[in-house]
């Protein structure tokens, strides 16, 4: 049976491969085919990949105090920030609701909401159920505010372009000069990574454009809490933590999903296995 | 072969039970099945996808109580879904990661049921049965793509629906009763969302006809002849649930590659985002199961007739069994006719590498050449087109069963047949 196994195997696999190849092929042709997009070294990628904690309450900060004016985060509350595998998550306040991170975070930002006593309706302070608010109260108010372009939502934007994480860093970080024969329209900017090399958002990022604030580290086995420095925040830098931010907003169980799926892996072996032997001992008699 | 039931009630409450149901006996009966002893990992498909359609079920059960067929809140029902029902991230990858490996497992018992001839006489029933169970998949498929709401959901059910709308006569009016109105929108939402939960119910109705049909005629085997006494045959339990259970967690764990490490891999980018009515995407691709299908499509310049040749496509699966000639049932002892399949085999590939590219695009450059464009001369490749391809596959695809399968059947020669599995054993042919 080894030889007959391995080649329904290797035959399967084949049939497999091409089929989904197919289908690779086929999102890949989409792509845009115009530029090739470079591919960066990113922690959480792979089968053991996780998210750098320090980044993506780097890339939060940045998204507050610079993206925030444009884009909004649909489908994030803020108390998801404080979640099992969000940046902000404190063991010692594991509800989310309770986290005083987050508490401060929803505080910062005016919600719009209907008085209790009298039905009109407010703005008050945001707590850490409330969601996101929208940065425009419409699609056309988005656009007219922004040369007609629409800020999309950032909370799948890693999931919702071909490449990824690595289309999001290019995007950031592929305003250049535009050559010579290239005309660049009015109230837009010229992006290497851009399908037509045409955006309407200015570069948002730039050298030192924030500060950085210094972060609390905490400490581990009883340990104090411990301040730790932030680094400079060039483009390139903050680029790279508004990605693993974006990245976490996207996809927010990843860690989550890769332990489990290597404990499935681990007991499918360990059961396919078993089931190999129980077949050889029943068949180890017939002639087949 | 089914035979006369061997169970015999040993408990009092067994013997009354067998009186008035005899569901123990059903039951028994079943999983003592005599198979033909020579069944190969290729069978195991049956059992996979029977744990494929449980699989959508269960989980699509589950997903339904949290999902919103509306066409404003379904988005975002998905996400809610994904990021805050508990371990709804992992229903809702098992269930889309799930259409997928369906698929991939009914293509191979597919092929499977053509390399060995399965679908001759007396298992004809059994492979219509078969085929009306992946028309009913398709249509499942189709159903459930649209109920994300993204992007692709969106302008996926616009294209395909509108396919209806180029049937002469009473095409127009088909459409918009299949629609709810003039375009895709919430009525279109919601009765997608209906029939989707109620297919696989009619696939499960199916699948039993399907191994009913089995139980009757006997299963086939790799070389294609028939059973003849006892000693080609071993019970079902514990011979093949054994060995098909190996295959089934071989399976899995390519289920579970996908499902927990490339959980988007076979999805599109652009289903991540809010359909869109008004924006319409640059390409629009099925699934990639449909691929094959779109190329066909999308061969030919009329519309009408690519939707004929599309359908036509699949009628023939159904009348395979009188299209094919042959007595031998098994392309093993087809050296001629099992050529062919494999060039079938890849022009289906090819097929489905054309559907997932624009048709004007070039699949192959030939070389470059100048021309002249606003004055300026630039060099602009040369080559063969996907639609040139795509044409090469559907005259190949339909060639294969209109034409070779006929024709092959009566000159060919085939080679000698064992006398029976146990011989064919004995002598390591089988
Ligand atoms: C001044 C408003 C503004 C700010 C601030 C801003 N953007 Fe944008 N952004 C836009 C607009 C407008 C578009 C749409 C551009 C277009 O379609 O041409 C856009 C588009 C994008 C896109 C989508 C590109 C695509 O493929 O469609 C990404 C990604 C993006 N922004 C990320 C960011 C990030 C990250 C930040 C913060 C570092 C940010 N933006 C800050 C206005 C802004
Ligand atoms: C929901 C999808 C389906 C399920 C659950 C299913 C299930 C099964 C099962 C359990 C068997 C017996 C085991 C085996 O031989 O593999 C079987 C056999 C068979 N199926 Fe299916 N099937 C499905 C779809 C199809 C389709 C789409 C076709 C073809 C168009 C098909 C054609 C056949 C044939 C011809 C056999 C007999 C094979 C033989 O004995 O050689 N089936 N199926």
């Amino acid at each position: 049976m080894g030889i007959k196994f391995m080649k329904t195997l290797i035959v399967g696999a084949t049939l497999a491969l091409g089929g989904l190849g197919v289908a690779n092929v086929a999102t890949a042709s989409d792509a845009g085919g115009t530029h090739k997009l470079e591919h960066q070294k990113w922690g959480f990628n792979g089968m053991f990949g996780t998210y750098d904690r320090a980044a993506m309450q780097r890339g939060y900060q940045v998204y507050r105090e610079v993206c925030a004016s444009c884009h909004a985060l649909e489908h994030l509350s803020f108390r998801h920030l404080a979640d099992k595998g969000a940046p902000f998550y404190n063991a010692d306040t594991p509800n989310p609701n309770d986290n005083d991170v987050v508490k401060a975070f929803a505080k910062d930002w005016s919600i719009e909401a209907i008085d209790q006593d009298t039905g009109d309706i407010i703005d008050r302070p945001g707590i850490p159920a409330d969601k996101f608010p929208l940065i425009f109260p419409n699609a056309i108010a988005a656009a007219a505010s922004n040369g007609g372009a629409i800020p999309p939502d950032l909370s799948l934007i890693t999931k919702s372009r071909t490449g990824g994480a690595d289309y999001l860093y290019a995007i950031l970080t592929g305003y250049h000069e535009a050559p010579h024969d290239f005309h660049v329209a009015d109230g837009t900017y010229y992006n290497t990574a851009f399908d037509g090399n045409q955006i309407k958002m200015a570069a948002p990022l730039s050298d030192e454009l924030i500060e950085y604030s210094p972060y609390m580290v905490a400490g581990e086995h009883g340990a104090e809490p411990h301040e730790v420095a932030a680094p400079v925040a060039t483009t390139d830098q903050m680029a790279r933590d508004i990605v693993e931010f974006l990245t976490w907003a996207g996809d927010p169980h990843m860690e989550a999903r890769k332990r489990i799926g290597l404990a499935t892996f681990l007991y499918l072996f360990i059961f396919a296995l078993l089931l190999f032997l129980t077949y050889k001992t029943v068949w180890r008699n017939v002639k087949h | 072969m089914s035979g006369p039931s061997t169970y015999e009630p040993k408990y009092a409450a067994a013997k009354w039970m067998d009186k008035r149901l005899p569901i123990i006996r059903m039951g028994v009966d079943f999983m003592g099945f005599p198979s033909p002893r020579n069944l190969n990992y290729w069978y195991a498909f049956g059992g996979i996808l029977s744990l494929c359609l449980m699989s959508q079920i269960l989980t699509g059960i589950i997903l339904a109580m949290h999902y919103t067929p509306h066409v404003d809140m379904a988005f975002d029902s998905v996400q809610r879904i994904r990021r805050d029902v508990p371990f709804g991230w992992l229903l809702q990858s098992m269930h889309a990661v799930g259409a997928s490996m369906f698929f991939l497992a009914v293509y191979i018992h597919m092929f499977r049921g053509l390399f060995y001839g399965s679908y001759k006489a007396p298992r004809e029933l059994l492979w219509i049965i078969g085929c009306a169970i992946y028309l009913a998949m398709m249509a499942t498929g189709f159903l459930g793509y649209t109920l994300p709401w993204g992007q692709m959901s969106f302008w996926g059910a616009t294209v395909i629906t509108g396919f209806f709308g180029a049937i002469p006569f009473v095409g127009e009016s088909l459409q918009q009763w299949l629609l709810g109105g003039y375009s895709v929108g919430n009525p279109t939402l919601q009765r997608f969302f209906s029939l989707h939960y109620l297919l696989p119910f009619v696939i499960a109705a199916l699948v039993a006809l399907h191994v009913w049909a089995v139980h009757h005629v006997g299963q086939n085997n790799p070389i294609g002849i028939d059973v003849k006494t006892k000693e080609d045959t071993l019970p079902f339990h514990p011979f093949y649930t054994m060995k098909d259970g190996f295959a089934i967690a071989v399976f899995l764990m390519i289920f579970a590659l996908f499902v927990f490490y490339l959980p988007d891999a076979l999805g599109h980018a652009d289903n991540y985002q809010r359909a869109d009515p008004m924006k319409t995407p640059p390409h629009i691709v099925p699934e990639w199961y449909f691929l094959p299908f779109y190329a066909i499509l999308r061969a030919v310049p009329d519309k009408l007739l690519g939707i004929i040749l599309m359908f036509g496509a699949i009628v023939v699966l159904f009348v395979l069994p009188w299209l094919d000639t042959a007595k031998v049932r098994s392309m093993r002892f087809r050296p001629t006719t099992r050529r062919f399949f494999y060039i079938f085999l890849f022009m289906c590939f090819i097929l489905g590498w054309c559907g997932g590219n624009s048709p004007d695009d070039l699949a192959f450059t030939f070389g470059h050449k100048n021309v002249m464009v606003d004055g300026h001369e630039v060099s602009e490749a040369i080559g063969m087109t996907f639609k040139t391809l795509s044409r090469i596959g559907t005259i190949y695809y339909f060639g294969f069963f209109l034409f070779l399968l006929p024709v092959l059947g009566w000159i060919e020669k085939t080679k000698k047949l064992p006398d029976s599995i146990t011989k064919a054993i004995h002598d390591g042919e089988a």
